[in-house]
C-alpha cells in the first residue's frame, strides 16, 4: 500500500502533463466559423487520456509484476536436421495460397512479397553492410519508371525490361554510391535521405519524360510463358492466356500469376542474398559491419565492399519497383515518399538486423496487419507509429536475430579448467 | 539592367527569413545529436505541434481580443514554447529513454514512429487539412534602391528575423555562461566523464530536447504567421531541410546550426528565383552533398577521431 502511496505523487504529475498534452490537440479543436477559426472544447477526452495515464503510472508496478511471468510468444526451434521439411512445408503452403485464398487475400500477399523483395534488398545494405540507408525508395522508384518510360517511349514489355529495369537501378546505386560511401553512419543516412528525395523532386518535375505528378498509367501486366492475361489479345491474332489453355475467362487467374510472379522474384532474391552472404563478398560486409578498422588494416577495400552492398541492394529495389509498376498499372510520384522507405527500413530493423526469416515475418506483419485494420484507416498510421516505438523498446533485436555460428565453451568445463 | 541589384536583395532577405526558422529548428537537431548521437526524427513534428498550439493559443485569446498585437505574438509564442517543451520532454522519456546505449539504428526506428505518430494524432485531433492562420502582423514596408523594382517587406518576416536573431544570442549566451549550458558543454564533450564529475546527466538530456523543443516551437508559431496556413504534415519537409542545415554547418555545432540554416535558406530562395521554384528541394539537397562531399564534417563540424 505504501508502495502505491509512493507513486502516487509522480502519477499526478505524469496525470497533468497528459493534460498539458492533449488539451491543445484534441482538447480545443479549431473550427473555421465563416472567416475566423474558433475553439470547440471537447474536454472529455482530456479528462479521459489524464485518468488513462493516472491510473497507468500508479498500476505500473503491480501490472509489470502480474505479466512478469509472461513472454512474447516465440518460434519453436526446429533442430538442424528437420529444416529442410518446415522449409518445404513453408514453401508448399505459399504455392497453395492463391488456390484456396480470396481475391484480396491473394493480393494482399502479392503486396507482401514484393516487400520481402524490397526488404531482402536493404537487407544486403542495412543488415549484412551495416550501412545506415535512408533512401532506398529512390532505387525502387528507378526501378518503376525504367519499366513504366520503356513501356511507354520504346513499348518494352514487363519481362524485357525487367533485366534493365534492375541493371539501371544497380547502375544508379553505383553512380550514388561512389561519393556518398566515403561517409560515415549519420552523414551517409542523411545524404542517402536527400539522394532519395531528389530522385522523387526529378521525377515530378521532369514533366516531359516521367509524366510529372501523374505519372505514366496503362502499363499492361506481365504475360505469363508469353501470352497476355487478357479477355481479348492484344495484337490482332494473337493468342491469350485462357484461350490457349482451354479455360474460361477469370479476372483470379490475373491475380494468381501476379502472386505466383511475386513469389519467385521474392524467392530469387532471398536464394541469391542467402548465398552472397556465405560467399567471401558477404563476409567482407559482415566484417566490415562489425569493424571497419579492423577490415582496413587487414587490406581490405572498404569502398569497394560497400560499393558492392549498395549497387546489389539497389538492383533487388529496382527488380521490385519494376514488379510493382507491372502489377498497379500505374506509376506516379506518390508511391515513392520517404515514408516508403522508413517502412522498408523497419521491416529490416523490426525483423532483426541482417535476418533474411526475419524480415520475411516482418513484412509480413508490416503488410498485413495495416490492411487488416483498414477499416481503422483513421488510426492506423498512428498505431503503426506506436508498434514501432513499442517494439523498439521491448523487443531491439527484432522478431527473429540472426544466430551466429559460433563455439560455444562448455561452461562447467571451463569452470573446472579454472579451478584445476 | 539596373533591377539586378534590388531583386537581390529581396531575394537575400527572404532568404534570410526562411533561413531563420531552419536555424531555429536545427539548433534541436544538432543539440540533440551532440549529446546522446542520435537523429530526433520527431523534432520536425514538434515544430508543427507548436504552430498548431500557436494557432489555437491565438483562437482562444480572439484575433480581435483588444490586445496589443506584440502581447498576442509574445503569448503564442510563450504557450507553445511551453507546451511543446512538455512534448520535447515526454518524446524523450516514452520513446529515447529506454533505448540509451542499444545500437544507432534502434533509436532511429523509434524516433521515425514517433514522428509517424505525432503526425497522425495532430491529423486525428485537428484534422488533417490546411488551417489557415489570420494574418495578425499585416502589411509590409517598401522601398527602392535606384532602379524601378520595389523591395518588398513584410512585417512578420521582419519578425522572424528579429526574434531569431534575438534567440540565438541568449541561447549563445545561455550555452556559453549558464550552469546548465556548461554541464550540456561537458557531456556533449563527453558524457560518461560528465556523469562521473557528479553532472546529473538525464537531466542535461531532458533539457536539452525541451530547449530543443521550444526553439522549434518559435520557429513554428513564427512560420505559422508569416506563411498564413498550416497542416499536419508541415513538419516532415522542414524537418528534414532543418537537418540537413544542421549537418550542413556540423552536425553538434550550435553556430554551425545557425550558419547552415542561412546558407540553406538563402540557397533555396535564390534557387527558386533564378532557376526555378520546382527545383529549389533539389538546389538544396545538391548543395548538401556537394558540401559533405569536400568538408564530410560539415562547414563548422570538428572532425571526429575514430578510435579502436
Amino acid at each position: 500500500m505504501s508502495a502505491l502511496r509512493a507513486r502516487l505523487g509522480p502519477a499526478l504529475i505524469a496525470a497533468l502533463m497528459s493534460v498539458v498534452l492533449i488539451a491543445p490537440i484534441f482538447g480545443l479543436k479549431l473550427q473555421r466559423v465563416g472567416a475566423r477559426t474558433v475553439l470547440a472544447p471537447h474536454w472529455d477526452f482530456v479528462l479521459w487520456g489524464a485518468l488513462a495515464v493516472f491510473a497507468w503510472q500508479l498500476l505500473r508496478p503491480a501490472a509489470a509484476l502480474a505479466t512478469g511471468g509472461l513472454r512474447l510468444p516465440t518460434l519453436p526451434e526446429f533442430s538442424a536436421r528437420r529444416h529442410p521439411l518446415v522449409l518445404a512445408l513453408i514453401l508448399l503452403l505459399a504455392f497453395a495460397w492463391p488456390f484456396f485464398a480470396g481475391r484480396s487475400a491473394v493480393d494482399i500477399a502479392t503486396l507482401v512479397m514484393i516487400y520481402v523483395m524490397l526488404g531482402l534488398g536493404l537487407n544486403i545494405v542495412v543488415g549484412f553492410a551495416g550501412l545506415l540507408d535512408l533512401g532506398f525508395v529512390g532505387f525502387y522508384a528507378t526501378g518503376a519508371y525504367t519499366f513504366a518510360m520503356l513501356y511507354h517511349w520504346a513499348g518494352w514489355s514487363f519481362w524485357e525490361a525487367l533485366p534493365l529495369a534492375g541493371a539501371i537501378s544497380a547502375f544508379f546505386g553505383f553512380i550514388l554510391g561512389f561519393p556518398v560511401l566515403r561517409l560515415r553512419g549519420d552523414y551517409l543516412a542523411i545524404v542517402t535521405l536527400g539522394f532519395g528525395e531528389i530522385i522523387r523532386l526529378l521525377l515530378v518535375n521532369l514533366t516531359d519524360w516521367t509524366g510529372g505528378p501523374d505519372g505514366i498509367s496503362g502499363l499492361p501486366k506481365p504475360t505469363v510463358l508469353g501470352l497476355p492475361m487478357t479477355r481479348s489479345p492484344l495484337v490482332e491474332g494473337g493468342t491469350t492466356f485462357h484461350q490457349f489453355f482451354g479455360l474460361e475467362f477469370d479476372t483470379m487467374h490475373m491475380v494468381i500469376a501476379l502472386y505466383l510472379m511475386a513469389l519467385l522474384l521474392a524467392l530469387i532474391t532471398l536464394l541469391v542474398s542467402n548465398r552472397l552472404i556465405r560467399m567471401p563478398i558477404g563476409r567482407a560486409w559482415e566484417a566490415l559491419r562489425e569493424d571497419e578498422i579492423a577490415c582496413r588494416s587487414l587490406g581490405m577495400n572498404p569502398m569497394r565492399i560497400k560499393l558492392s552492398a549498395f549497387t546489389l541492394g539497389a538492383m533487388f529495389a529496382g527488380f521490385g519497383g519494376a514488379f510493382f509498376a507491372a502489377r498497379q498499372g500505374i506509376v506516379n510520384p506518390e508511391s515513392f515518399t520517404f515514408i516508403e522507405s522508413a517502412l522498408i527500413l523497419s521491416i529490416v530493423v523490426l525483423g532483426g538486423m541482417g535476418s533474411q526469416l526475419g524480415v520475411i515475418l516482418a513484412a509480413i506483419v508490416l503488410i498485413v496487419l495495416p490492411e487488416l485494420a483498414r477499416e481503422f484507416s483513421e488510426y492506423r498510421m498512428l498505431v503503426f507509429g506506436l508498434v514501432l516505438v513499442l517494439m523498439m523498446i521491448w523487443r531491439p533485436q527484432g522478431l527473429l536475430p540472426v544466430k551466429r555460428r559460433h563455439v560455444q565453451v562448455d561452461e562447467g568445463a571451463a569452470r573446472e579448467g579454472a579451478a584445476r | 539592367m539596373s533591377d539586378l541589384l534590388p531583386q537581390l536583395v529581396q531575394q537575400l532577405f527572404n532568404g534570410l527569413s526562411l533561413g531563420a526558422i531552419y536555424a531555429l529548428i536545427a539548433i534541436g537537431y544538432t543539440m540533440v545529436y551532440g549529446i546522446i548521437g542520435m537523429i530526433n526524427f520527431a523534432h520536425g513534428e514538434i515544430y508543427m505541434i507548436g504552430a498548431y498550439v500557436g494557432l489555437v493559443t491565438l483562437s482562444a485569446i480572439g484575433v480581435q481580443g483588444g490586445l496589443p498585437i506584440g502581447i498576442v505574438v509574445l503569448l503564442m509564442l510563450l504557450v507553445a514554447a511551453l507546451v511543446t517543451g512538455f512534448y520535447g520532454y515526454a518524446v524523450d522519456q516514452l520513446a529515447y529513454k529506454p533505448l540509451r546505449g542499444s545500437p544507432r539504428l534502434i533509436p532511429l526506428i523509434s524516433a521515425i514512429g514517433m514522428s509517424i505518430f505525432l503526425q497522425n494524432w495532430v491529423a486525428l485531433g485537428q484534422g488533417a487539412r490546411d488551417m489557415a492562420v489570420p494574418a495578425l502582423v499585416p502589411g509590409a514596408f517598401s522601398f527602392r534602391l535606384g532602379g524601378d523594382f520595389e523591395v518588398f517587406v513584410p512585417y512578420a518576416r521582419v519578425l522572424v528575423i528579429v526574434v531569431t536573431v534575438a534567440l540565438m544570442a541568449a541561447l549563445t549566451l545561455y550555452i556559453r555562461h549558464s550552469r546548465m549550458g556548461r554541464a550540456s558543454r561537458a557531456c556533449s564533450q563527453d558524457m560518461h566523464m560528465a556523469n562521473l564529475l557528479g553532472i546529473d546527466t538525464n537531466r542535461v538530456i531532458s533539457f536539452t530536447f525541451v530547449l530543443g523543443a521550444m526553439l522549434a516551437a518559435v520557429g513554428g508559431v513564427l512560420i505559422a504567421l508569416a506563411v498564413g496556413k498550416l497542416n499536419p504534415f508541415i513538419g516532415f519537409i522542414a524537418g528534414i531541410k532543418a537537418f540537413t542545415a544542421a549537418v550542413l554547418g556540423g552536425i553538434g555545432s550550435i553556430p554551425g546550426a545557425m550558419l547552415g540554416g542561412v546558407i540553406l535558406g538563402v540557397a533555396e530562395t535564390l534557387a527558386a528565383a533564378y532557376i526555378s521554384s520546382e527545383y529549389k528541394d533539389i538546389v538544396a539537397f545538391t548543395l548538401l552533398v556537394l558540401i559533405l562531399l569536400v568538408r564530410p564534417t560539415g562547414l563548422l563540424g570538428k572532425p571526429e577521431v575514430e578510435k579502436v
